[in-house]
């Protein structure tokens, strides 16, 4: 056994199926100082669910970092104007922080909305903001009375809380948009799809499975997403929220305001997709022939990808798979997926997780899996080698780990190239599976031949 | 059309800065810090600047990248960090065990106040830091300079906290090289070992972020400059530091606490830097350049003669890190390219844009030069008037496949391809790959437009 020492502190974030006693986990906590967590902040929660806002202006007010590090990072596809994979920032210098920045950011508000005409605009405080006091929310009031468009102040400040924090910033941006639009036109059978970002085109296909069942999007929050689409979602019937952390914030207070229900989905697999579209049917049951149609569909859906998936399970049967990843919902789907294929899962974590979320896992997880609220590298290593995992599923920063030690990864995060949602997605995360997992690189990993015990140092 | 959204017009911005060349100083000082054999780089700050320092890194090298982080919370923000970086001293020290932990701060430290080498004092006296460890600091507030100052400034940090003074030097020569690829530090030990110097490379990033996949999970990898190595810096013969913007600050602090002398010179990059940097060596060494290296030099020179047709009059858009462009500019020049546009993020400073002026002043065509310039104005001037070859980092790509212009991948961050962990562009066989490079995008654009007619398979 690998003998990395776990902080004392921690012991109560990893939870070990079928050997801890029982005890609650821990979570939803600030990492420790000290740790090398995976996990980021409030600006980049705020960050990641507003950017894919394609025909809004996002302004990062603060020293360049911040606007450098998110610049075109996510591939949030857009379909028409491209002006969320520009990066514009304040660029604060000293004398901004000693003097403050709000005249700079008046400037660059101003400046930019008369050069691009946006539909609305976005403006991200970052932590030197909320130290120098600048009034951003003032600044925006005032160039929104100015240029007649919505300016809207994401409180960001990377240090006021965790990135679960920022999704709530960028939903109460967001929120300050809906209800301005017409409605008119928007029927009963429509819907909001919420927690889709459109990573690889996924936010289309889930589109298109819903209007082919004949159900209205009126808006997709954030994929693909135009700010008139946002500013009339209050005239759908029902908020589909995917994502268990970014965007639940937002369907709660339109079902407050607005009275529009929300369900909880996950367009991962072939069962959390089918249970999607059904849940939706079902809603609308007033209208049978939706209900006819999404059988038909799901049924012509999962008829087309059947065989190939079939063939792939057969090799990718028994091997055992990690999975570290954001939100704890999409580790829910993606241990039923990877149990579909044959696999069994042997690590399941996330970085933000909730005590019911976590409960949850421990109940889908088989004995002796390891179950890690907000992990590090070490942590991470120690059970990999130590339940012999053959696949790592997680994003940017596991992708090295996973390499170096000699297994394969799927990347289920920001960097996907390939749509992992809907039936195609589905077909495309099992191709991408097998072909790390039974890739003949493997064999040269030394780690294969010294035996799992010593590779971590 | 990516960046359908750059208006060909220029004007005058002040306020805001748009598709920056620059980023913040702490990732320059935590690339730094990976340099140090065993060494945490640590974030005083919010969770998120080290995140997104150590994506960054990961997906320029493809290498895990760690680092820690003080956590920031509100509490610490009103009240100050101390109590974070005590605990978080501790409990690196308790679980990642590292030789040195090098601190450096952000924009919120920064702010509000907190005195790292007082709260390194106290951990030290606390018991906090055991026997034979070190705590170590650079101030680097992300509204001043860039990364490159943020590098400089936890180069120089490794001086003032190791270097020992002694009466009697040694036949040392310390190497300073500037923000450059781990590739690049290994040729420059190469051509020194190869002259049969003795010599200290800090910081020292080859084997740390280009290491060899051995089945294991490395936090410290093999490579790094060592505690043991960094304080006989103290005792060399002398330092040769390359690139002034990266460098000076560490090499004239040398001198100052250690009385080492310093030649500060340009970044080996191209012909004439590397006969520089040889000749420099050479000569505080007091040896012989061996045929090796004449020989290397030899085969530069010949792949320069070879092909200068293809060369000649090319104008070139360069983006960059100011020490880079400096030496590329010369490089370039000396070729019979032209420089046609020069954009540095980082705000270089007069005597930079001086010498910028000085590498260019014979070249017969008109030559943009800008410090603390963003790639949005880059842009519009190749709208304005176009140019045969752009070189920089992988935002560049927009703007190569907008305007349909040869493209060179070189600076940092990296982001779309490989290599340059493993293949040096400093020292005579950096010129040779540059060249390969250059020649390689300008001749495969030439049989793309070429005609059925045209079509030679002879160049």
């Amino acid at each position: 056994m690998s003998n990395i020492p776990i902080l004392k502190e921690r012991e109560s974030q990893i939870y070990q199926k079928g050997r801890s006693g029982d005890f609650k986990m821990t979570c939803g906590k600030h990492s420790l100082a000290g740790s090398v967590s995976q996990r980021a902040c409030v600006f980049c929660g705020s960050r990641v669910v507003l950017y894919p806002i394609a025909d809004a202006l996002h302004l990062i007010h603060g020293p360049i970092g911040c606007a450098a590090y998110t610049w075109d990072i996510r591939g949030a596809l857009s379909s028409g104007p491209a002006l969320h994979r520009m990066s514009f920032s304040t660029d604060l210098r000293e004398n901004d922080v000693i003097f403050g920045g709000e005249k700079k950011l008046y400037k660059a508000l101003s400046e930019l909305i008369d050069t691009y005409s946006p539909k609305a605009a976005f403006v991200y405080s970052t932590c030197i903001v909320g130290i120098i006091g600048d009034d951003v929310a003032a600044v925006c009031r005032k160039v929104a009375r100015e240029k007649n468009i919505p300016v809207l102040p994401v409180h960001s400040e990377g240090f006021k809380g965790t990135k679960k924090d920022g999704y709530q910033a960028a939903c109460n941006a967001l929120f300050e948009l809906v209800g301005q639009g017409n409605t008119e036109d928007i029927g009963p059978y429509s819907i909001n799809i919420l927690g889709e970002f459109n990573i690889g085109g996924e936010a289309w296909i889930i589109k298109d499975y819903y209007e082919r069942m004949g159900v209205k999007v009126v808006s997709v929050m954030t994929g693909d997403g135009r700010v008139d689409e946002v500013r009339r979602s209050h005239g759908a019937s029902l908020n589909v929220v995917q994502c268990s952390g970014a965007m639940t914030f937002l369907a709660e207070m339109m079902k407050e305001k607005y009275g529009i229900p929300y369900i909880r989905v996950s367009y991962f697999g072939l069962e959390d997709m089918s249970k999607a579209l059904y849940d939706v049917a079902g809603h609308f049951g007033d209208n049978p022939d939706i209900m006819a149609r999404t059988r038909e569909m799901v049924r012509d859906e999962i008829n087309g990808i059947y065989p190939e998936l079939q063939k792939i399970k057969k090799k990718v049967q028994g091997k055992k798979a990690a999975i570290y990843v954001g939100g704890a919902f999409k580790a829910f789907s993606l241990i039923k997926a990877l149990r579909y294929l044959g696999m069994d899962v042997v690590l399941a974590g996330s970085q933000t997780g909730n005590d019911a979320d976590y409960d949850m896992l421990r109940e889908m997880c088989d004995d002796g899996a390891v179950i890690l609220d907000d992990a590090n590298p070490l942590e991470l290593s120690k059970y990999i080698i130590e339940k012999k995992a053959d696949l790592f599923i997680g994003g940017v920063k596991e992708r090295p780990i996973a390499y170096k030690m000699g297994i394969g990864f799927c990347d289920h995060n920001h960097e996907r190239k390939t749509p992992l949602a809907g039936y195609t997605g589905m077909l495309n995360f099992a191709r991408e599976v097998y072909a790390s997992v039974a890739s003949p690189v493997w064999r040269f990993a030394p780690a294969r031949t010294l035996g799992r015990t010593e590779a971590v140092s | 059309m990516l960046l359908k959204h750059t208006p060909t017009e220029v004007h005058e911005r002040k306020a805001l800065t748009v598709n920056p060349a620059k980023t913040c100083q702490p990732i320059g000082a935590m690339y730094a810090a990976l340099g140090i054999h065993g060494c945490l780089p640590h974030s005083h700050g919010s969770q998120g600047c080290y995140a997104y320092h150590r994506s960054t890194l990961t997906r320029h090298y493809k290498e895990p990248v760690m680092a820690a982080t003080s956590a920031f919370t509100e509490g610490a923000s009103v009240f100050g960090g101390q109590a974070n970086l005590l605990q978080a001293i501790n409990n690196m020290f308790t679980v990642y065990d590292p030789e040195v932990i090098a601190v450096h701060t952000t924009c919120l430290s920064e702010t509000i106040g907190d005195d790292i080498p007082q709260i390194a004092r106290k951990a030290l006296n606390d018991g906090k830091i055991p026997e034979g460890k070190y705590v170590i600091h650079a101030s680097t507030p992300s509204y001043v300079g860039s990364h490159v100052t943020g590098y400089s400034n936890m180069v120089k940090g490794m001086v003032d906290y190791f270097s020992e003074t002694s009466e009697h030097k040694s036949k040392v020569i310390n190497l300073i090289p500037g923000f450059v690829e781990p590739a690049d530090m290994e040729e420059i030990k190469r051509i020194a070992d190869e002259m049969g110097i003795k010599h200290i490379l800090f910081p020292d990033t080859s084997k740390v972020l280009n290491g060899p996949m051995t089945g294991k999970f490395k936090m410290y990898p093999e490579g790094g400059v060592t505690v043991a190595d960094l304080k006989r810096t103290g005792a060399s013969m002398g330092t040769v530091a390359m690139g002034r913007i990266a460098t000076m600050a560490a090499a004239r602090a040398l001198d100052a606490k250690c009385k080492v002398g310093c030649e500060i010179i340009d970044l080996p990059i191209g012909l004439h830097a590397t006969d520089l940097f040889v000749d420099t060596l050479r000569q505080m060494a007091g040896v012989n350049v061996p045929d090796s290296i004449n020989f290397e030099r030899g085969q530069l020179l010949d792949v320069i003669s070879d092909m200068h047709q293809y060369f000649y009059g090319k104008r070139v858009g360069l983006v960059g890190d100011p020490d880079q462009l400096l030496a590329l500019t010369k490089f370039l020049v000396s070729i019979d390219m032209v420089p046609a546009y020069a954009v540095t993020g980082t705000p270089a400073g007069k005597k930079w844009v001086k010498a910028m002026e000085e590498a260019t002043a014979d070249v017969p065509r008109e030559v943009k030069i800008k410090s603390g310039g963003d790639m949005f104005l880059f842009h519009q001037w190749i709208k304005n008037q176009p140019v045969d070859l752009v070189i920089g980092n992988s935002y560049v790509k927009y703007i190569a496949k907008d305007e349909d212009i040869p493209y060179v991948r070189h600076g940092f961050p990296i982001l779309d391809r490989v290599g340059h962990g493993y293949f040096p562009t400093v020292g005579y066989k950096g010129g040779l790959r540059l060249l390969e490079k250059i020649l390689d995008a300008l001749m495969d654009r030439q049989d793309r437009d070429a005609s059925d007619i045209d079509f030679e398979l002879v160049m």
